[in-house]
């Protein structure tokens, strides 16, 4: 694997500066539900964990990333669904009520 | 560059879109009328992206990776189901699990490359599992004290501060010698136990008050630390999610350290919770207290009320009762508003959710600098379970630990209302003067169980129910 550490810190340094700007925006209303949406993309690492477990190289490495799968997959799958089970309970005034 | 097959292409390809959609998720949620968007965005990018990176042909065996989706989805399902009160736990626990995979992640590529390590995937290996490590086990004590499994009181001992940086220095120290020797793999264990070990020894001295800013703070450390891994893994959406999430949890922490009154600095050091020490003057002023009839008939003759809600509300479930007597003073043509300070329950935003679910409209909650205006001409201002948040002392009495903090300015309002169990002090141990002012009335009882028989007064007589 090839590293190229500048385009990584690149990238850092810009998405850190979207992110500050982006989340700057959100109103302190949606701050819980931004906590678990925001926890829910982290849990993206599990890429890493799949290609580590997929990849079988040690016995080590594939049970490690097989653990790792099970940690993040839970995130993905119980973030989202509580980020969305708590925006669905935000309604305006006007709204007609279930 | 390696040349590119197809395959590699479309999984790069897969990646950018979920990078994109990723920041498009987070800038859907500044408004609750798109916020749901940003959920399904999330959801798109993160399936693209699963579905791309199972397309890799160096992955040989997917029969581990098959039973560990599923099985995190098993134990997804009712993470995403729980109780909205107790959503702050989950949200600790989730952080503890996104820092366990990263930390495992990290571990097996240093075993993997051990030991010709090269000095610069060295030392972001070393914060990536610092941070994991220590993130793991921090979010999983906060989790545990805010379950009520781990005792929630803050437990502090001399030197404390001392030995925790003590250990943190350790680890870096150790981090720094593999950079130069990583063929010392023994060491490696080491790095890793310490910051595990400091995980737990952060949050022994944190109250629960505290929770908002040290969740706040682990999400940071869990954003940190994954981007970390993006590094070592050269992968940018990994980079992008991490920095996003990293940004998130930083602008949260800040938030609420200003809402403390605490420097970023002694937040970012752990070194919170810890000047909170009663002071125990004995009180001989006298309170007036009020019984719920009382209450209903000042509430009945208002025309603006607020409602101040903290903690105490969560802890007693009252917020469908609060509900009933929003609905009910609305009726009647009174203007109610909610005044949501920002540390007000466990984490950021939590009274809010809560208040969401009991139904009441997302434009009536508002957040202390929109409120603080409109308290002069307030006729009634309810507190209900809410105490430091309200405490004009921080405001005048330069003596006060929480002095400097910014306050709900609840004793601007015409008449004061504040339900109560009893007379002892809050979590901060500090007395609050709000009590004692001619405009107070106290209401001493339940939280559910008092605004349960106002509404019971409101609606015509206390004799049924």
């Amino acid at each position: 694997m090839k590293m190229d550490l500048f385009t990584s810190a690149y990238v850092f340094l810009l998405a850190a500066f979207v992110g500050l700007e982006v989340i700057k925006r959100v109103s302190p209303l949606l701050h819980t539900p931004l906590m678990s949406l925001t926890n829910a993309l982290d849990a993206i690492a599990v890429v890493g964990a799949i290609l580590l477990a997929g990849e079988h190289k040690t016995t080590l490495s594939t049970v490690l990333g097989t653990i790792a799968i099970v940690a993040a997959t839970s995130n993905v799958v119980g973030g989202f669904f509580i980020t969305d089970r708590m925006l669905k309970m935000f309604k305006a005034s006007r709204s007609p009520k279930p | 560059m390696t040349p590119f097959s197809g395959t590699d292409t479309i999984i790069e390809l897969t990646y950018l879109i979920a990078t994109a959609l990723f920041v498009m998720s987070l800038k859907w949620m500044s408004s609750p009328t798109t916020a749901r968007h940003g959920v399904w965005a999330g959801e798109a990018g993160m399936l693209l992206a699963i579905i791309g990176t199972l397309l890799n042909r160096s992955i040989v065996d997917y029969k581990w990776v098959a039973i560990a989706l599923v099985l995190g989805t098993i134990i997804g399902v009712p993470l995403g189901k729980v109780h909205m009160t107790a959503v702050p736990q989950r949200t600790a626990l989730s952080h503890a699990f996104g820092a366990c995979c990263v930390t495992l992640v990290g571990t097996a590529e240093f075993y993997l490359r051990a030991p010709a390590v090269p000095k610069f995937m060295m030392s972001v290996l070393s914060m990536e599992v610092i941070l994991g490590s220590l993130t793991f086990t921090g979010s999983l004590m906060a989790a545990g004290k805010l379950q009520e499994i781990l005792p929630q009181r803050p437990i502090t001992f001399k030197g404390q501060n001392i030995v925790n940086l003590g250990m943190l220095l350790i680890a870096v120290g150790i981090a720094v010698f593999l950079v130069f020797h990583p063929d010392h793999t023994y060491l490696f264990p080491v790095m890793l136990a310490i910051p595990l070990l400091f995980g737990v020894m952060m949050i022994i001295p944190i109250g629960g008050a505290d929770m908002p800013t040290v969740i706040s703070l682990l999400n940071a450390y869990a954003g940190l630390s994954a981007s970390a891994m993006g590094f070592v893994l050269d992968s940018k959406l990994l980079i992008v999610a991490g920095a996003l999430d990293g940004a998130s949890g930083l602008i949260l922490s800040v938030n609420m350290s200003k809402a403390m009154n605490r420097s970023f600095s002694n937040v970012l050091f752990g070194g919170f919770g810890q000047e909170q020490i009663a002071k125990a003057g004995k009180e001989t002023r006298s309170v007036r207290s009020a019984t719920p009839e009382e209450a209903a008939e000042i509430l009945s003759v208002a025309s603006k009320v607020v409602i101040i809600p903290g903690y105490g509300m969560a802890v007693a479930q009252a917020q469908h009762k609060v509900r009933e007597l929003y609905d009910n003073l609305t009726k009647r043509g009174i203007d109610v508003k909610f005044a949501i300070h920002p540390v007000a329950g466990r984490m950021p935003g939590h009274m809010n959710v809560l208040l969401a679910e009991a139904d009441i409209p997302y434009d009536k909650l508002l957040d202390m600098d929109e409120i603080n205006g409109e308290f002069p001409q307030t006729d009634v201002a309810l507190v209900i379970g809410a105490n430091d948040v309200t405490n004009p002392a921080a405001r005048t009495d330069k003596t006060s630990p929480i002095f400097g903090m910014p306050i709900l300015d609840v004793d601007k309002a015409h008449t004061v209302m504040v339900i109560k169990r009893s007379m002892a002090a809050g979590f901060a141990g500090i007395d609050n003067p709000l009590y004692y002012l001619d405009k107070t009335l106290m209401l001493f009882g339940d939280a559910k169980g008092f605004v349960g028989s106002i509404v019971r007064e409101l609606s015509g007589g206390g004799s049924h129910g």
